[in-house]
């Protein structure tokens, strides 16, 4: 579904991915992990078209990134950036019926199907009763989900996410991601560039680690997904523990500043 | 409400104010003036006009006076309006800058300066048409928007930094320009001040013919690209995720933004404050979509230019004029104060 040869791209001469290659099956969900500044959201700008790759390729289904139309592309692929600009005086259902665009001819407007699917998406992130509200008056959280919403309404095969969940409670980001993994199950490719690795490690079967724009490690949750390898990576001591429920793998830092035992300031309880 | 209704309810009840403030102003052109006129003479004529059989008026002048004269300059007065709100409301947009007015790219500018050279020269005179200095005016705005972008371009790239950054270079020269002009012939001072400063006095049929293919190219532009323009505020790189071609866009938007700008500048001068405050107020009260923003913007701009150039021709005795520039300025700056402090929709 997502073929990466070889890609090296960035901004203004500087090079951030440096020859990177990565093969993404449909229907896969995959976690893009590594530390700050190690390219993560220049491959998913690279691969939903805003950066127009220095060298290697880029094919999307089949299809050169290079030959599909700006239309074409975002019928292909959505994505959802990080919280970014908030254009305050618009509703939030005119934002999420953006996601529509792809879908509009040269000089048509949005249509009763697209305002159907609008809809859908909004109740999906549980958004409906603020469809009315102008995007100044939402939280961040709130921000953040109708960006997701839009990314829905795109109603395209390969969904990328760019720290979607990064301002939202943890409640929120649960919710977000159970309904990517039900999107997920029905067949849409999901790509999340994200710091919460422990996330990543609940709901992605597949994480791809970059460090200075390249590939780390990559490969099955489990089998990546160790104390060696995130200690090595992130370049700091973290200890891995099966979470009780799951027993799917999650990271702690170790270390701190308060020693064991000593009894907590604050009142637990009434 | 069903899925597919306008998102805040309500266009044509809010839309119907503006456009009936609209007819009450051109309404009130047609009767006011120095050239005595009863108002059901005057509304006789007009229903001459508009094919009714009604007996005409005693004064034989005075279908001239009201027809060729008041309804005209209106008219002209009502376009410049609607050009600047919409040119201010897609050049806020596309640079995403609230500051941002028709004349942020310099075209303004390029155009005093076109029209500066062609009144230093006399070209009107030499060419035997008072359209020499409009036209002059066109050419420098139309000259200038094309070095600002291409500037732009090569300098990265038509980011709106960039733009707004090639436009204040563009503008610095031009006065410049402008000042080496007045200094080295000094007899044609007095009629550049007076034309850059604006107006609508004694303007007529010859300036609404090359103003109205500027209006009606420049809205028809703006308009094609009206869902680009709402995505555009959310950056260029979520532009480009949801399939926009945001350079091309942009392109579009601007050229045709900048048409209705040199276009009004062309006929009219400089009149500042209505590309600023009419689609500032209408964003402020109806909501920042640019399908309704950008008509009511249109028809809040027409209404205030002409309302303000209204004023402008009765507020002194005597038949002296006001610049229009400054009653719109003095209607529009308390307004938006008003807007400003009462804070409806404001950010928190």
């Amino acid at each position: 579904m997502i073929r990466c040869r070889d890609l090296t791209s960035g901004y203004r001469g500087r090079a951030v991915l440096d020859g990177l290659s990565l093969d993404v099956a449909a229907g896969e969900m995959v976690g893009i992990l590594g530390p700050n500044g190690a390219g993560k959201t220049t491959l998913l700008m690279a691969l939903s078209g805003v950066l127009s790759p220095g060298a290697g390729t880029v094919a999307l289904a089949g299809r050169d990134l290079a030959e599909l139309s700006d239309r074409q592309r975002a019928r292909l692929v959505a994505a959802v950036p990080p919280r970014g600009e908030n254009a305050g005086e618009l509703a939030v259902r005119s934002v999420v019926l953006m996601g529509r665009y792809p879908y509009l001819g040269f000089l048509g407007g949005y249509g009763p199907q697209d305002h159907r699917a609008a809809e859908a998406a909004m109740e999906a992130v549980g958004l409906g009763y603020l469809a009315d509200r102008r995007l100044h008056e939402l939280s961040g959280g709130e921000f953040q989900r109708v960006l997701a919403a839009r990314a829905l309404a795109q109603e395209s095969g390969i969904l990328l996410l760019d720290e979607a969940s990064a301002s939202l409670d943890i409640a929120r980001k649960m919710e977000l991601y159970r309904l990517l993994a039900a999107r997920n199950a029905a067949g849409v490719t999901i790509l999340a560039a994200l710091h919460d690795i422990n996330l990543a490690a609940l709901f992605c079967r597949r994480l791809v680690f970059l460090v200075n724009g390249r590939i780390e490690a990559d490969g099955p949750t489990a089998e990546v997904f160790t104390q060696q390898t995130l200690s090595r990576i992130y370049e700091t001591d973290i200890i891995v523990i099966a979470h009780p429920q799951t027993g799917a793998p999650q990271a702690l830092a170790a270390g701190g500043s308060l020693p064991a035992g000593r009894p907590a300031g604050g009142r637990t309880g009434p | 409400m069903p899925p597919h209704a306008f998102p805040r309810g309500g266009f044509l009840k809010r839309t119907l104010p503006l456009v009936l403030a609209g007819l009450a102003a051109v309404s009130a052109a047609c009767l006011a003036g120095a050239y005595p006129a009863a108002p059901g003479d005057v509304l006789a004529v007009l229903a001459r006009a508009a094919g009714l059989a009604v007996p005409a008026p005693a004064d034989p002048a005075l279908p001239t006076v009201v027809m060729e004269l008041r309804l005209t300059r209106a008219l002209l007065a009502y376009g410049v309006g609607a050009a600047l709100a919409v040119a201010g409301a897609a050049f806020q947009g596309v640079l995403r800058n609230p500051l941002a007015d028709p004349f942020t790219l310099g075209v303004s500018g390029g155009a005093a300066f076109g029209a500066a050279l062609s009144l230093t020269l006399g070209l009107g005179a030499a060419l035997g048409t008072s359209l020499a200095t409009p036209a002059c005016a066109l050419l420098g705005g139309g000259a200038t928007l094309a070095a600002v972008l291409a500037l732009s371009r090569l300098a990265g790239g038509l980011r709106r930094e960039t733009v707004v950054l090639s436009g204040i270079v563009a503008a610095t020269f031009l006065s410049a320009l402008l000042s080496l002009v007045k200094a080295l012939n000094e007899e044609s001072v007095a009629g550049i001040v007076f034309w850059i400063m604006g107006g609508f006095q004694g303007k007529g049929r010859a300036e609404l013919a090359l103003f109205l293919p500027c209006l009606l190219l420049g809205l028809a532009g703006v308009g094609l690209f009206v869902r680009e323009l709402d995505i555009l505020l959310l950056g260029e790189r979520q532009a480009r995720q949801l399939g926009v071609a945001a350079g091309r866009s942009r392109l579009a938007l601007l050229g045709a933004a900048s048409l209705l700008t040199a276009g009004a500048v062309a006929v009219s001068g400089v009149i500042g404050f209505v590309g600023l405050i009419a689609p500032h107020a209408c964003r402020r009260l109806y909501g920042g979509e640019h399908g309704a923003l950008l008509p009511q913007a249109a028809l809040a701009g027409g209404a205030l230019l002409c309302a303000a150039d209204v004023l402008a021709r009765v507020i002194l005795p005597g038949g002296a004029e006001l610049p229009v520039g400054v009653v719109t300025a003095l209607l529009g700056g308390p307004f938006f104060c008003f807007l400003l402090l009462t804070g409806r929709g404001g950010r928190a």
